[in-house]
Parts: structure tokens; C-alpha cells; sequence
């Protein structure tokens, strides 16, 4: 497949400035998005037969488009929809419609609420992991590592690295992001010595996270690939849920991802990252006010009860504000501690689990999964016992690893 | 000859009879057509760059969503230009349609707190209706005073 051909089911963007956009982030991954051609006659009938009861004719248009492409009229290759953030009967049709085209067809659907200010960069990510699937669906089919391999993360945070051999992790690097490409050779040097393995042996290289072009351009990688698919991935490989469905949850260090993964291949995700009082960077702001490492604030907030202390602020200012109250009104650390993990798990449950249709197991990845008060957050909002796979702070190393091995005999 | 706001804006059929009734429709054309003749390739084909949606504050508040502010950067200006207006209530597709219920509501508010002479009317669904739309139409165009 060379370029991937994009549906565009939307309301508002070309008024809102940013359609534009939306084509910039297509293209800059090779695709191309499209508006499904219908007649009138079928806009009528796609939306009545839908049965939601919508009043904007755009919306009522996206519904008909909708229908066309999964009763197969219209072809594409992957579908983003998109709607004005703050409009609750654009809300309404997105979600019906993201679930519509997930359980009725094969097509990896994204959902968008825009802004005026939507630019591509922020559009990127999702748009590459709409193509990948489209277009690695082999890949991305892969279950088994083979050979040696290494995976680089170069996350926001953090960067990590991981070398395996046949199927199994030999060498972890794990360090905070500084320089981008020093903390990534850094890893390396310390995933390569722990692995005992010489850097020229390894057959292939994966690289993801915000750094991934640089870094993978850098080291010649073989791979370079974003996170969603490749976290899911990681996920579900580590967790032994490769086949069948499942959920993957990763609270980053600026973004968060929600993925549902059928038979290892991502269906739909939500990405969120407007709001940083739901992000990982809250607990190490947390962590740093009630001077603990972070790796001491999961089993303290084990010991707090989140109901004593109030906390669920989207923006990290007034959530710090409110644990700065909560402190000097005489509130115990663990109990703050409990706040912040519920506070974060609270806001990515309203925000983005919502958009996504949680099918168990559900797996938490990523370095916050080491933080057990967050997980037992999200345990208790989700009713359900969460995965946690040993070598989850090192998702999205591994799967760049695993995939990477796919390009071992060049293919 | 008076400037009349027609709705739905997109309405060509609209437009038309308004013209041959020698008043100056204000409808979407003029809008689309001014942009698209606007030199430059910055938001092609409409031209609406995220600028819009903030002149778009003047007739809604920045809590409404940004598809609703950028059309009444559009619409605005010809509401506030307008002598009159014809409204045309659940029309069909294919006579005229305007994508957001919001924006049309919006729309249409602006037009009856502007206390100008206002035609509204429902759509018609048979031929003797059709008769009946058409020549309200016309007798309202007619009060409006002699066309050029």
C-alpha cells in the first residue's frame, strides 16, 4: 500500500481554520484525506435508518457517509473523525459513530474534537498510527521476537531502551529525558552492557515516543513508529494477551493513551494532552511537594484515603493549588498522595475511557503503572482488576524491539 | 433596491428570486465568493483561517464552539448589513442547507432582534404550496419597495 487513503467524517473544521491541518498531518505521513461522495438521496436515507435524531445537517451528512463506508460503497483505508471541542450533539454523533465503524467493520477509526487552534504537529501522532495500521497490518500481526533486537522509547520524561533475544529481554536503559539524543545514547550504553552484547550484533532497531525521527534517523533505525500502535503492542505482548480483545492504558509523562487492541492490533484510541492535571508530570509534581521520590508516592498513596483530601482539577496549577491547601490545612501525605493518584485516574476516566469501549483484560503501561495508588485508582473507577505486565515502564521499548525484529531479513 | 439576508444562505433558488425581484440577495455566494477571490492559498478552498473564528467572538462567546464562531464570521457582517430578510424554515437539502443547527439558530435570532422587515416561512411540500412560497415571496420583495 503506498498512500493511505483517509475518510473524513466531520463537522466544523473548514470553518474553524483547520482543515487545512488535518491535511498537513496526512500528508506528512503519505496520506490522503477524503470526503465520501454520496448522493442526496442516500444522505436521507443513511440518516434516517442510523436513528439518531440530529438537527445539523453536517452531522446528519457524516452519519450517511458513515453507513456508505462501512456498508462498503465508499473504499478507505482508515477513517478520522472530527467535531468542534464543546459541542455536546457533535459529541454525541463522534462517539456513536467511532463505535459504529469499530464494531461493524475492519477500518482504525480516530476520534478529534478541534479547536482553532488544532495545529498538524498535534494531529500527527494519531494520523501515523491510523496509517500504520492501515498499512502494517502484517507487522503489527507480528507475536514473537526474534533474533536481536533493540527498541528505543524517547519519551517525554523519560527514555528507554531495550535489547532482546529471542523473545526475551536481555538489557533495560532507563533514564530521565535531557537531551534528547544523549539520554537515548545513554540508554542504549546501559541496555547494551546489561544485555552483554556488542551495539554492532544487534540485526534491527524500533524507535518511538516524541523523539523517535530524531533519534531513529540518529541510530539508523530500521523502525520508526509511534507510540499508540506500538505501546499496544508492547502491552499485549508482555501481558500474554495477544489474542483476543483487550484494553491498554498508558498515563504519560504529557499525553495519555487509551487503546482497545483486538488480536494485537490496535482498533480505537484516544490521545489526550490538553490538560496536565491529568498527566504523570501531576504525580511528580505531587511526589516533589511532598518530598518523595516518585518511586515512593504509588506505595504511599496505598496507605492515604483519596476522599479526605478534595482534588480533581484538569490544570496542574490549581491541582497543585489544591494539594498546597490540602497540606497546610493539616491533610496527611498519604492521604494527599491517595488525592493525586484518584485525581489523575479520575480525569483520564471522564476525559478518555469514555471514548473508548473498555474490554477486559484491561492493561496499565508505561511509568506510571508503577505508581500502585494510581492503579488501584483506576481499579476502583474501572470495577476491575487491572494488568500491570512485569517491564511496563519499558512498553514502548519493547514493542519497538518486537516489531523491530520484522525487519531483521528485510521485511 | 434593498440588501436581503436570505436562509438558508446556501440557497441558490433563494438567491435567484430575490435578484430577479431587483433587490441584492446577501447569501453565502457573496461571502465564498469574495474569499476565493482573495489572493493568497493560506486555508484553500474556503479561505477561513483559525482568525476567523476569533472575529467570530463578536456575535458568540468564546465557550461556543469554534465551527459556530467561524460561520458567524461569515454571516455576521451580512446580518448587521441587511435592510431585510427571508427565512425559509426546514427547507429541504437540496433547496439550501447550512451545516450547524447551532449557527442556524444563532442566525436566525440575529435576524428578528434586528426589527427589519423579516419573511419566514415554512418550506413547502406540495405544488400548491410551492405557488402559495413563491408568491409570498414575491409580495413580500414588492413592500419592499421598487427594485432597479
Amino acid at each position: 500500500m503506498t498512500r493511505v487513503r483517509i475518510a473524513q467524517l466531520s463537522c466544523g473544521p473548514e470553518y474553524s481554520g483547520v482543515q487545512k491541518e488535518i491535511e498537513e498531518a496526512a500528508a506528512s505521513v503519505d496520506a490522503e484525506i477524503f470526503f465520501p461522495d454520496i448522493k442526496l438521496a442516500d444522505i436521507r436515507k443513511g440518516f434516517d435508518e442510523f436513528g439518531l435524531d440530529v438537527r445539523s445537517p453536517d452531522l446528519k451528512l457524516a452519519i450517511a457517509r458513515a453507513r456508505a463506508l462501512v456498508e462498503g460503497r465508499v473504499e478507505a483505508d482508515a477513517v478520522f473523525i472530527a467535531t468542534c471541542f464543546r459541542c455536546a450533539e457533535a459529541a454525541i454523533v463522534r462517539n456513536e459513530l467511532r463505535r459504529y465503524i469499530h464494531e461493524n467493520s475492519l477500518l482504525p477509526v480516530v476520534s478529534y474534537s478541534f479547536t482553532e487552534r488544532t495545529t498538524a504537529g498535534t494531529l500527527l501522532t494519531r494520523m501515523e498510527a491510523l496509517t500504520t495500521i492501515a498499512r502494517r497490518r502484517a507487522l503489527l500481526a507480528r507475536e514473537v521476537q526474534e533474533g536481536l533486537t533493540m527498541g528505543v522509547d524517547s519519551g517525554s520524561s523519560t527514555t528507554k531502551a531495550v535489547v532482546m533475544q529471542d523473545n526475551r529481554i536481555i538489557g533495560t536503559g532507563w533514564l530521565p529525558t535531557t537531551g534528547v539524543l544523549q539520554s537515548a545514547h545513554d540508554v542504549i550504553e546501559l541496555a547494551v552492557k546489561e544485555a552483554g552484547v556488542k551495539r554492532e550484533d544487534i540485526e534491527a532497531v524500533g524507535t518511538t515516543g516524541y523523539g523517535r525521527f530524531l533519534v531513529g534517523e540518529n541510530i539508523g533505525a530500521q523502525l520508526i513508529q509511534e507510540e499508540l500502535t506500538v505501546n499496544s503492542k508492547g502491552a499485549v505482548y508482555l501481558a500474554d494477551t495477544q489474542r483476543g480483545a483487550s484494553t491498554v492504558i498508558d498515563i504519560g509523562g504529557m499525553d495519555n493513551k487509551a487503546i482497545t487492541v483486538q488480536d494485537g492490533i490496535p482498533g480505537t484510541f484516544t490521545m489526550g494532552g490538553i490538560c496536565a492535571g491529568a498527566s504523570g508530570r501531576f504525580l511528580e509534581m505531587t511526589a516533589k511537594r511532598l518530598g518523595v521520590d516518585i518511586t515512593e508516592l504509588g506505595p504511599l498513596a496505598m496507605k492515604g484515603i483519596s476522599k479526605q483530601v478534595p482534588m480533581n482539577s484538569y490544570c496542574i496549577v490549581f491541582g497543585t493549588q489544591s494539594l498546597v491547601n490540602a497540606l497546610a490545612a493539616g491533610s496527611l501525605p498519604e492521604d494527599v498522595a491517595a488525592a493525586a493518584c484518584h485525581s489523575v485516574a479520575e480525569q483520564v476516566f471522564e476525559q478518555q475511557l469514555q471514548e473508548v469501549d473498555i474490554k477486559e483484560p484491561v492493561i496499565m503501561v508505561g511509568g506510571t503503572s508503577l505508581i500502585q495508588g494510581l492503579v488501584r485508582a483506576m481499579s476502583d473507577l474501572l470495577q476491575t482488576e487491572i494488568v500491570v505486565p512485569h517491564h511496563s515502564q519499558y512498553i514502548g521499548a519493547v514493542g519497538s524491539a518486537l516489531l523491530a525484529s520484522g525487519f531483521i531479513k528485510g521485511d | 433596491m434593498a440588501k436581503v439576508f436570505i436562509y438558508p444562505s446556501t440557497s441558490l433558488i433563494l438567491s435567484d428570486l430575490v435578484a430577479r425581484f431587483g433587490h441584492r440577495p446577501l447569501s453565502a455566494a457573496l461571502q465564498i465568493r469574495e474569499r476565493i477571490q482573495t489572493p493568497g492559498l493560506e486555508s484553500p478552498p474556503l479561505q477561513i483561517t483559525p482568525e476567523e473564528p476569533k472575529k467570530g467572538l463578536k456575535y458568540a462567546a468564546v465557550e461556543v464552539p469554534s465551527g459556530v464562531r467561524g460561520r458567524m464570521s461569515l454571516y455576521g457582517p451580512m446580518i448587521e448589513d441587511a435592510e431585510a430578510a427571508v427565512i425559509v424554515n426546514d427547507a429541504d437539502f437540496a433547496f439550501g442547507c447550512m451545516g450547524c443547527a447551532r449557527t442556524n439558530e444563532l442566525i436566525k435570532f440575529l435576524i428578528r432582534k434586528r426589527k427589519i422587515p423579516v419573511l419566514e416561512l415554512n418550506y413547502p411540500k406540495n405544488e400548491d404550496e410551492g405557488q402559495e412560497f413563491v408568491a409570498a415571496i414575491h409580495e413580500f420583495l414588492k413592500s419592499l419597495g421598487s427594485g432597479e
